[in-house]
């Protein structure tokens, strides 16, 4: 059996920073199930939070103000000492960041440049163009190799096997090879980012399904808060790729179709640089008060910013518009709508990223410390996967130098392959079924539907009712093609299965949490209730099914405050 | 709309064949949106890479009607005729249907040492780099390795030994870059056929890249420096 003393699945910004961050004396490996440049973090545009305070209007920031604007943004329900450490470590992270080559813009004093971003109270998104993720995860990339950290590209991940509340391996489909391999491991990261795809409308990768999240709670790792779900404001009508946070941050305009910037109805200080969940709202009201166009979408208007400040700080926006939607913002605004983008619930994970499984951590946006609360800033989506990635990396490695005593779960994980393998073997020989792409689709539907930017009770009712039915289609699931090599069909219809747990815990939380708080908004519970709900929510699989309990805050300095932008 | 799309599994078939798939496209369609549809609705056992949809990932190349593209940045509607016909990256031996081995590109990229060698630790406020430096190597880090010029160019199809235009392109990147510490040594392991010299300069990296990075101005580039560093040796030398 393969072996190694720590296993990274994930091979984005969090998990190679997990990569860089583990002790060089172990046997590491990163399983990624694409090339580790095709992970969604590749994607991001806008930029990394860090209080540099590097232009002059922007001196006076610290790192605690970085971390009052998260806990604000977080509608208070992020954990107040990991926000913390996440923005005292910003500041290193970025400069080391650059020492490893990533290529920030700059200022005219060669400093790294800064831009304003939503819900911040300084200009303090570090930033390169428009391109930001691209450039830091080809970074990142570019330095694990440089240390020679060992890949398995290519390689999904199906099954997590634990034994006595102790990670003892995993599972893995290796598509190039067309094998299903079971893997000892001491210590395991996850890495494996959001499930936006379980969504219609979403500005994720169409590889971002989610499946990292499910598998761990069906494995018997909690899941947290997972009904806040980020609907990013400015997405392109009808694609949904992101136009990014700092289109507004240079200056761009949110406009009716009455040509009002109505923003100033809803956060009239802010105006478009209000926090997400506030702007996303403000998009979704005008549009079904029939204030939008075609009952769809509003501007994003970035023309008064003039063609050399779009050409050199949005060029990859600009790209987009013209090759995606065959319409240039020099001369025209572009039609945006919200979308699924983010998911601030995720993985329970201490601040150290270590699980209720002994062995099993995790980072990034599959994880939840939690350091977005209700509601994420942007540009803290990079930093996070960053800094815990690295955390991730560094509280494996405590733990393997400690000698943790063999899982001996050898018998388990070879069984679980065995089992795996059988089962595809007997989905494969039915003579008919349903098609995993298609159900894919409905569950997409069923969950815009149901657990979107406004939810209420009996929506969230309907989509665990539909959800039940979709359950009863997917044991009827059929493979049409052979089941070897690069199976796609394989991938997906294993990563449904999880995609679904996922999907219940969303609309269980959504339901339970009678109250509205940052992205979670209730138009039956329309105020948020700091004295019933300021608390996590905490959903563990059982044999009879979710069990919810909830966990209050870490106390922390800054006590709960009306949001007002 | 026509789709012709070319088919290959190893386990059952004994060379590539084409197969025929009817789809009506809709406005603004990119022909992975098309291919994902058909394989969603007639034929879930079509295989293809992809994933973020947006040409920043590097997944989805391949050859559209004959010319080198992604997939996710090419418009059904701008496609000339009524048929699409869709093949795999050439000169890549294929894996399954669209899927190609990448392990030679891959294998080129790391061979250029492609990260930036800095010595010690960061610098306490961070490195001081003038913007015009950082626009410099703005156009080679637009690349996202999406093996598209790797593919297309000549040379590495009749030479595997040559490293390609995206390693080169990647290794010009480092070599401008201010903060970079490599050694002239480094660029000059490249002064040669599997290198610099390889290339014969008819461009069609920079005609197929989708993200217009002009390749061959880096390995132009690498040249001069090449040259130049010699020659300043050479001086160098005398006493």
């Amino acid at each position: 059996m393969l072996e190694h003393d720590l296993l990274i699945v994930g091979g984005g910004l969090a998990g190679l920073s997990a990569a860089l961050g583990a002790d060089p004396g172990l046997k590491v490996a990163v399983i990624s199930k694409v090339h580790p440049l095709r992970s969604h973090s590749v994607a991001a545009q806008g930029g990394i939070n860090a209080a540099l305070g590097n232009r002059p209007d922007c001196a006076d920031d610290t790192w605690d103000k970085h971390a009052f604007d998260t806990i604000k943004g977080s509608d208070y329900l992020a954990d107040q000492d990991a926000t913390e450490l996440l923005c005292q470590r910003a500041i290193p992270t970025i400069y080391e960041l650059d020492h490893w080559g990533a290529p920030f813009s700059r200022l005219a004093d060669g400093k790294i440049a800064q831009r304003p971003f939503g819900g911040a109270g300084f200009p303090r998104t570090c930033y390169a163009a428009d391109r930001t993720g691209h450039i830091l995860l080809h970074t990142l990339y570019e330095q694990a190799v440089r240390r020679e950290v060992t890949f398995y590209d290519e390689w999904l991940v199906t099954d997590i096997v634990v034994r006595d509340r102790r990670l003892a391996g995993l599972i893995a489909y290796d598509l190039a090879g067309g094998e299903i391999i079971p893997l000892r491991a001491k210590a395991v990261i996850f890495a494996t980012g959001g499930y936006g795809r379980i969504y219609h409308r979403s500005t994720n990768a169409y590889i971002n399904l989610g499946g990292g999240i499910g598998m761990a709670y069906r494995a018997g790792i909690p899941l947290k808060d997972m009904e806040f779900v980020q609907f990013h404001p400015t997405t392109l009508f009808g694609k949904n790729i992101l136009m990014t946070e700092g289109a507004r941050g240079e200056g761009g305009y949110l406009v009716n179709a009455q040509g009002r910037r109505f923003m100033e109805d809803y956060a009239p200080r802010a105006m478009e640089l209000a926090p997400r969940d506030i702007v996303a709202r403000s998009i979704q009201t005008e549009v079904d008060k029939g204030n939008g166009f075609e009952n769809e979408y509003v501007h994003l208007d970035l023309r008064h910013l003039g063609r050399e400040k779009i050409v050199q700080r949005l060029p990859g926006i600009r790209d987009i518009c013209i090759h995606f939607a065959g319409l240039d913002p020099v001369d025209q605004p572009i039609p945006i709508q919200p979308a699924q983008h983010y998911s601030m619930g995720g993985i329970d994970v201490d601040a150290t990223c270590a699980s209720a499984v002994e062995g099993f951590f995790a980072a990034g946006e599959c994880a939840c410390v939690s350091v977005h609360g209700a509601n994420r800033l942007g540009g803290n989506s990079l930093l996070e996967s960053i800094v815990f990635g690295r955390i991730a990396g560094e509280s494996a490695s405590r733990y393997l130098r400690g000698g943790p005593p063999e899982a001996g779960g050898d018998r388990e994980t070879a069984e679980t392959a065995r089992a795996l393998t059988a089962r595809i073997r007997s989905v494969h020989e039915r003579e008919a079924g349903e098609n995993v792409f298609q159900l894919l689709n409905k569950l997409k539907r069923l969950m815009s539907d149901t657990a979107g930017i406004f939810r209420d009770a009996a929506t969230l009712k309907r989509g665990l009712d539909e959800l039940v039915e979709l359950r009863e289609a997917y044991r009827r699931v059929f493979i049409y093609g052979s089941c070897g090599r690069y199976c796609q069909e394989m991938v997906v219809l294993v990563e449904f299965e999880h995609m679904m747990e996922v999907a219940e815990v969303i609309l269980l939380g959504a339901l339970r949490r009678e109250e509205t708080r940052g992205s979670h908004y209730r138009t039956d519970f329309p105020k948020r209730d700091d004295a019933s709900w300021l608390k996590h929510t905490i959903v563990t699989r059982s044999d009879k099914g979710p069990a919810i309990t909830y966990r209050d805050l870490q106390a922390g300095r800054y006590a709960p405050e009306e949001r007002k932008y | 709309m026509i789709f012709k799309i070319l088919r290959f599994d190893a386990q059952k078939d004994e060379r590539p064949h084409f197969q025929v798939y009817g789809h009506t496209s809709k406005p603004h369609e990119t022909v992975l949106e098309a291919l994902k549809d058909i394989r969603d609705q007639q034929d879930p056992s079509l295989s293809f890479r992809y994933s973020c949809r947006e040409a920043v990932c590097g997944s989805c190349g391949m050859v559209i009607n004959g010319r080198i593209a992604l997939a996710c940045r090419t418009q059904v509607g701008e496609l000339e005729g009524d048929e699409a016909v869709i093949e795999p990256l050439p000169n890549l031996e294929i894996q399954k249907d669209l899927i190609v081995d990448l392990s030679p590109f891959w294998e080129a990229y790391r061979k250029v040492e492609p990260y930036l060698q800095a010595t010690g630790e960061f610098p306490e406020k961070g490195h001081r780099v003038a913007e015009k430096d950082m626009e410099e190597i703005s156009q080679f880090i637009t690349c996202i390795l999406c093996a598209c010029c790797y593919s297309a160019c000549p040379v590495a199809t009749r030479d595997r030994r040559y490293v390609g235009p995206a390693a080169l392109a990647k290794l010009r990147r480092f070599e401008l870059d201010p903060r970079d510490e490599r050694p002239f040594s480094a660029l000059e392991r490249f002064d040669g056929p599997e290198g610099v010299w390889g290339c014969d300069t008819v461009f069609r990296c920079n005609d197929v890249c989708p993200k217009d990075v002009r390749p061959a101005d880096g390995i132009e580039g690498l040249r001069r420096t090449i040259v130049s560093g010699k020659i300043k040796r050479l001086f160098r030398r005398r006493p």
